[in-house]
């Protein structure tokens, strides 16, 4: 289920050359993570100068900033959602590209989450710290493997930071659905899907397990899926669900916002079963809240042990964990003499619980 | 066990019932013997092992886990079960020498004979080597806190779908049968002879009536059917048989088949003739039927004593006969075993035991005056004890469950207002993408003047299309949104009105109205009324008045 981590060289809790502490190098303030000496904002949440951007998920990249350093991927999910204006400038980067900004130096890795997402590593002096954004180190047939980077502070989210939630093979949720599809043949399966990454993904997986019949998707996620396509990631025979005829929609899967499964929006399909892909999907009491019937537990963040694996495998002395489930992670790191504090940073969530489709999108 | 743990998982989300068949059928269909049998036993309740205590749970993870993660965890889940099964640390990875998951069997079969103090490493050994779900369901099973959400004849009749054979077969044969039934296995996939019930005095799963509605009348002939009255007791079956060395056995069953000989010892007696009768559990006095009221002041008592069988003195009022010492009467048409009921009552000549009266008519009219007035129509000075009237077409075999148009019950009119909606939620499951929950209210004179004030919540009664066009009408007239909640526009000229029929009324100080509603329905939509029209708090306060006065 996970990949193998590279071993890194264990590096002791530094004595910080030339009184530069690790928070001087990066900290948290309103508009994000800030860094001094760099110049910059990791994912800001508020307009900034410059900023450096881990992602497309729309709680890390926001529109207008003046400079905007990311992915290729990245800059390009941002052109689509927020139009060619999104930002004064831009610039791409490649993984293991190095770039001096200010007194610093910054490097992107790959984190596994979603098309272009990157970890970046922020180098002073002698003091790593690597700001991972989000990550997974689950294996993702539409996105570059995780790369376990060594640091002195690791910056952690904690999504799924409690150790309920284990999300094994995401090939076996997709048998789950297969084995649905096949025992009713006569209803649509409807799969909830976060738009950015979750959708392309779930659609791949049932490519492995040889699923080759049209895979049918809601008008909000025909674009960045469309995108996908366009940087070589093979998804097979996709249609548009709009128009398409009830009675034709049996035994077929459709791919939808999470939102739109449980909107009226359901009704043009043939007693749907509406499945959702999320890692909440392993606690059944978050899966009856939302009315699922087949709940998939299908991740794109760590689950609990690729959190303490990676954390583990960073050979960092120090941890900040922010976003998420801060309080059962802290715990578990100062349990190993790890020093670790919650970052309080707000803005940034799961993106499936903030994912809105826009009425005209839900009625497409 | 991990196959099993993964149907009971998708049952519990599946909110079809037709879906929830095809999921156990095929269950049944991909399962081997002895698995699909225990799974079987399961699903109808008819597995019995001790269970263990959650401490002993709590005890196993905490000797795996960190105590400050486990709290986190456990408030995040909200359920023991699960959080230990989601938490159980991974086993080492499968060498040669690790054994494979346990079926269900081998989790049925151990359970059964397991001293206690075997019982946490045993559980231990099991959870390493089952998957999370596996893991749940077993933690479920071993606490006895597994809610599947289905009937146990839903389950017999996912299994008769395997063999295409009718549900009823299976309930006839059922009380002879034992897990892992093997033998009703090889019968549903032609392998084997049907199974035969060998329990001298079993329980025959009971019939059930439909509610009757208005409309109904108008496609039902008079002459089909016969009619009587519905009384105010306990619905029971009384079944005596031969066991093999010719003894008598006599047991009285629930109507769930749960076995309420113990409760009832001056009624044994009575039931000396081989047969199974299907009645009413009375109490009469000096001949007397007396009230519900008066019977549940008997049931509620633990200890039988001779003093309580002195004073309520029990009685079965007999309505249906479905066996005959040897013969099964049960495929027989009604009319045919009233006449064996009442020559079989005749014989038995017993004070305890009478036959339920029939009620002469000859159309709808005559059956409602009666309805309408039980004391000038036969039921005299029982008529206290009459809940209604229970229609039965002269044709319709015994046929367990509630079969459509066999038999109806017309029970006294609901009481009925007319009330306006005023908040909307969405419903659950199939219905989740629609607003089917309403909240309704009538009005009163408040501080600003005329006001309505909730007094209720329904969510049945309407039609499919009722709810699509109560759906459009919410969405359309929306005037704020509180999460899942609308508010719906309610002014005198601007509204809905909901005609609401409920069995009873209560006085209720956790309502604002005062007044709580028994099992309100959504009777009709009133398009055509405007809601000023609609009822008042003073009205319910004067049913409320009249229900109390009775
Ligand atoms: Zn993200």
């Amino acid at each position: 289920m996970t990949t193998k981590h590279r071993t890194a060289k264990h590096r002791k809790q530094t004595a910080y050359i030339g009184g530069m502490r690790p928070q001087d190098i990066l900290m948290p303030v309103a508009a994000g993570l800030c860094c001094k000496p760099g110049g910059f904002h990791i994912d800001p949440v508020r307009p900034v100068e410059r900023a450096v951007i881990t992602h497309g998920h729309s709680d890390h990249a926001r529109p207008g900033h003046g400079a905007v350093l990311a992915r290729q991927e990245t800059l390009d999910m941002m052109r689509l959602r927020y139009g060619d204006n999104f930002a004064r400038s831009t610039q791409a980067i490649r993984y293991g590209e190095e770039i001096r900004l200010g007194d610093v130096k910054i490097k992107f890795h790959p984190a596994g989450h979603v098309l272009g997402s990157a970890q970046i590593a922020v180098t002073c002096k002698d003091t790593c710290i690597v700001a991972s954004g989000d990550y997974k180190d689950a294996i993702d047939p539409t996105c570059t493997p995780f790369e376990v980077v060594p640091c002195d502070v690791f910056i952690t989210e904690a999504t799924f930071g409690l150790p309920v939630f284990r999300h094994g093979d995401a090939a076996d949720e997709v048998k789950k659905l297969l084995a649905s599809v096949a025992l009713f043949p006569e209803r649509a399966h409807l799969v909830g899907a976060y738009s950015l990454g979750k959708a392309q993904r779930v659609i791949a997986l049932l490519r492995e397990q040889g699923y080759d019949a049209p895979i049918y998707l809601h008008g909000a996620m025909e674009t960045i899926t469309r995108y996908y396509e366009s940087r070589g990631i093979a998804l097979g025979e996709l249609c548009a669900v709009k128009g398409v005829k009830k009675a034709d929609l049996a035994g077929t899967i459709t791919l939808a916002p999470p939102s739109a499964t449980s909107d009226i929006w359901t009704r043009r399909f043939p007693d749907p079963v509406t499945a959702f892909a999320s890692g909440w999907m392993r606690v059944r009491a978050r899966a009856r809240q939302r009315g699922v019937e087949l709940p998939l537990v299908i991740s794109d963040h760590a689950d609990w042990d690729g959190l303490t694996a990676t954390i583990a495998a960073t050979g960092a002395g120090e941890i900040w964990v922010t976003h998420g489930q801060e309080d059962a992670l802290v715990h578990w790191c100062q349990a190993r003499g790890l020093a670790a504090r919650p970052l309080d940073l707000v803005g940034y969530g799961d993106e499936e619980e903030h994912e809105v489709v826009a009425a005209d999108e839900a009625e497409a | 066990m991990n196959r099993f743990a993964e149907l009971l998982d998708r049952l519990a989300y599946e909110p079809g019932r037709n879906n929830k068949l095809r999921l156990i059928t095929a269950y049944f269909r991909d399962t081997p013997d002895p698995d699909r049998g225990y799974a079987l036993a399961a699903l109808t309740g008819a597995l019995s092992f001790k269970h263990a205590k959650p401490g002993l749970i709590r005890d196993l993870i905490a000797d795996r886990t960190d105590p400050v993660l486990f709290g986190l965890s456990y408030d995040y889940v909200g359920d023991l079960s699960e959080t230990v099964a989601l938490m159980w640390p991974k086993a080492p990875p499968p060498g040669h020498n690790n054994p494979p998951p346990p079926t269900l069997s081998d989790v049925v079969t151990t359970l059964r004979t397991l001293g206690k103090t075997e019982l946490p490493k045993q559980l231990a050994c099991w959870l390493d080597e089952l998957d999370e779900t596996g893991r749940w369901a077993l933690l479920k099973l071993v606490t006895g806190a597994m809610r599947i959400g289905i009937s146990a004849r839903l389950a017999k009749t996912a299994a008769a779908a395997l063999g295409d054979k009718d549900p009823h077969e299976i309930e006839l044969i059922w009380p002879g049968l034992s897990p892992p039934y093997l033998d009703l296995f090889a019968w549903l996939e032609g392998r084997g002879e049907k199974p035969v019930n060998r329990d001298p005095a079993p329980f025959r799963p009971v019939m059930l009536a439909h509610a009757i509605e208005d409309s109904d009348f108008a496609n039902l002939d008079p002459a089909d059917f016969i009619a009587e009255w519905k009384w105010d007791g306990i619905r029971v079956q009384a079944v005596s048989g031969r066991d093999e060395r010719g003894y008598m056995q006599a047991r009285l069953y629930s109507r769930t088949g749960e076995d309420i000989t113990k409760s009832f010892p001056d009624l044994l007696p009575s039931l000396h003739l081989p047969g199974a009768i299907d009645g009413e559990l009375l109490v009469l006095r000096e001949g007397r039927v007396q009230t519900f009221n008066v019977l549940q002041q008997r049931l509620n008592r633990k200890i039988v004593s001779p003093k309580l069988m002195k004073d309520f003195p029990i009685h079965l009022r007999a309505y249906d006969l479905l066996g005959d010492d040897e013969n099964d009467l049960r495929e027989l048409p009604f009319d045919e075993r009233r006449a064996h009921l009442e020559k079989f009552i005749k014989k038995l000549d017993d004070p305890r035991i009478d036959l339920s009266p029939t009620i002469a008519f000859d159309s709808w009219e005559t059956l409602m005056a009666a309805r309408a007035d039980p004391a000038s129509a036969g039921a005299g000075e029982d008529a206290d004890a009459v809940e209604g009237v229970m229609l039965k077409r002269r044709d319709a075999p015994y046929l367990p469950g509630r079969p459509k148009g066999q038999w109806w019950k017309w029970k006294h009119d609901p009481h009925i207002i007319d009330a306006v909606l005023m908040y909307a939620q969405r419903g659950h499951g199939k219905r989740s993408s629609y607003y089917s929950d309403y909240t309704f209210g009538v009005w009163t004179s408040g501080e600003d003047g005329e006001q309505l004030v909730p007094v209720g919540k329904a969510y049945f009664g309407f039609t499919d299309e009722e709810l699509l066009q109560i759906d459009r009408f919410v969405r359309r007239n929306t005037t704020e949104k509180f999460g899942p909640v609308r508010h719906v526009v309610h002014e005198p000229d601007q509204g809905l009105v909901l005609e609401v029929a409920f069995e009873g009324l209560q006085r209720s100080p956790r309502h604002k109205s005062g007044v709580a509603m028994r099992f309100p329905r959504i009777s009709r939509l009133r398009w055509d009324k405007p809601p000023r029209e609609a009822d008042r708090l003073e009205t319910l306060e004067r049913m409320l008045k009249d229900v109390t006065a009775n």
